[in-house]
């Protein structure tokens, strides 16, 4: 820890071993558009498979822009396209032919304020388990159970599965959306500030969540809290006015950045 | 400090205060003076034959049994054809279209069709429904409801569609659920309350219709369920009963004024208590 000063956070990860790196997606030379202003400039950047990373940076720097083409949530809205490349294993994610329901199959999402749908617990993780998925009801139970599991809710909920899921605290609901994320199986899952309305506790268990489900799938994290991205990631990206300024193993970000903005937005400087 | 000045402005306050006191006070008093003899008249002649016997011939002691099935009839039939069309139309602008130049023109037009006459709606039914079809008909004062039923409808369903978060949508979508199935699925139950005010709220304002009933089921004197023939309604049976000289008429016109209102009443109460759940829930 060279640079490190009193605010740099503390890195957990240790150095990741470089040999053994799969791209699970590339974004090559991407810009993004909200009507004619560019949010995001000419961005190149790999995510590794089961590798988590986090993306950084002052608000308004276009993490979450960038987080939003991966799944192509920005079609929902008119008047945004991007330009370039996004490859899921190859595959063109930009491609005007590609299903977006099935990239989103594949591709999922947790939000930064908890969004349970308006039904029960069960039927929160049964409802997207049975869009793509001819089950049993015992298996879908089963699957609910081990979703559940997964997001470290089930002990606290087993037994109330039948109540809405709007009756769960903050915590307990981000936890649920993480669990319905992970029901339909997808192979990545982007978390854009999924702690930033909970607290301390809530966002402790939600960190060792991320840090359990790298095994099964790729993450990618943006996060306003630098102890955070420290924690979790394997991979850190640094975003400025929507420019990507660095990109590397998480605690080379934290110990020695290599371009003098990152290191002021680490030690907290600025943003 | 001028106390002159701050004296000047209590004066003005109080006066602006009485003013609008007196102005609430006057709106309110003609609603209870008219409730009142709605009441006091009404109430007399409520008895069990109101509801079991038909309108009787003039001079004679009678029910309002078939204005009353024929109002019911005709409400359900012009709700269950207005709202699903109401219905559909509100989710194409809340939800397909909601940046088309479309949808602004449709939303014009209607807010016009929401504050349209309904001796016009009335009018247009009887042009395209009952004068092709040669007779007044049940079927045609269903229509001419339906037509009222609409703009309520499809007012309360887009306003109650947009008010669903766009997070709660891109969580649906996030886990590849498609548009129509993240539209019936999520945003219709997140405003299933509102949207089942907006229909009753539009069953409220067209049980008490008269004007495109008269052009368009006329009357009946006799309870019918035929669709194809003209049917009493309640509006229509009080238009008629109350402008005649008969003292038996007259009094079934103020207690079937009296049932119109009562059920208006708690049907408004009702989709009040379904939009206050909705906030609390």
């Amino acid at each position: 820890m060279n640079v490190a000063s009193v605010s740099t956070p503390i890195v957990a990860q240790t150095p990741v071993d470089q040999s053994a790196l799969v791209p699970k997606i590339s974004i090559k030379n991407l810009d993004f558009f909200y009507g004619d202003s560019k949010a995001l400039k000419n961005i190149n950047l790999p995510l590794y498979a089961n590798k988590a990373t986090a993306f950084i940076g002052p608000s308004g720097c276009g993490k979450s822009t960038l987080l939003r083409v991966l799944n192509r949530m920005y079609d929902l809205y008119p008047g945004q396209h991007a330009v370039g490349e996004v490859t899921l294993d190859g595959e063109n994610v930009l491609s005007s032919r590609l299903d977006l329901n099935l990239l989103r199959a594949r591709v999922g999402m947790v939000f930064q304020k908890p969004t349970p749908f308006p039904m029960s617990i069960y039927e929160n993780i049964a409802f997207g388990i049975r869009l793509y998925e001819r089950l049993s009801k015992r298996e879908i139970d089963d699957r609910v159970e081990h979703s559940l599991r997964r997001a470290a809710l089930w002990e606290e909920v087993k037994d109330k599965l039948a109540a809405s899921g709007l009756s769960l605290s903050g915590g307990q609901q981000q936890r649920l959306c993480i669990a319905r994320t992970v029901a339909v199986r997808p192979e990545v899952i982007l978390f854009d500030e999924p702690c930033s309305a909970l607290d301390p506790i809530s966002t402790a268990k939600i960190e060792t969540l991320i840090d359990e489900l790298k095994e099964d799938y790729t993450i990618a994290i943006v996060t306003h809290n630098m102890q955070q991205a420290a924690r979790v990631s394997d991979f850190t990206a640094f975003m400025y006015l929507g420019e990507l300024i660095e990109f590397g193993d998480t605690s080379k970000i934290f110990t020695s950045p290599g371009d003098r903005r990152t290191q002021d937005y680490i030690t907290g400087r600025f943003g | 400090m001028d106390l002159a000045i701050y004296s000047r402005r209590r004066r003005r306050n109080a006066i602006m205060v009485t003013a609008s006191l007196a102005a609430t006070g006057i709106g309110l008093a003609w609603l209870a003076v008219i409730l009142f003899g709605l009441f006091w008249e009404g109430f007399s002649g409520l008895s069990l034959k109101v509801f079991t016997e038909m309108t009787p011939p003039p001079g004679s002691d009678g029910g309002l049994l078939n204005a009353i099935s024929g109002s019911l009839i005709m409400t359900v039939l012009g709700v269950a054809i207005g709202t699903p069309i109401g219905l559909l139309a509100g989710t194409y602008m809340a939800e397909y279209g909601r940046h088309d130049k479309l949808t602004s023109i449709v939303r014009f037009i209607n807010d016009i069709l929401l504050s349209a006459p309904s001796i016009v709606v009335g009018l247009f039914i009887y042009q395209i429904v009952v004068r092709p079809m040669g007779h007044f008909s049940a079927l045609a004062g269903a229509i001419s409801l339906a037509v009222l039923v609409i703009p309520v409808v499809v007012r309360t369903t887009e306003d109650m569609l947009v008010l669903v978060p766009n997070t709660l949508r891109e969580a649906a979508v996030s886990i590849g659920l498609p548009r129509s199935l993240m539209i019936r699925n999520i945003a219709y139950r997140a405003a299933l309350s509102g949207i089942v005010t907006g229909v009753l709220l539009a069953v409220a304002r067209v049980s008490g219709e008269t004007a495109p009933l008269l052009f368009t089921a006329l009357n009946n004197q006799f309870f019918s369920p035929n669709l194809n023939a003209p049917m009493a309604s309640l509006p229509a049976v009080i238009f008629q009963f109350a402008l005649s000289p008969y003292k038996e008429w007259q009094s079934l016109a103020w207690t079937g004024a009296l049932i119109i209102t009562l059920s208006v009443l708690a049907l408004s109460i009702v989709a009040r208590a379904l939009a206050a759940s909705r906030k609390t829930s």
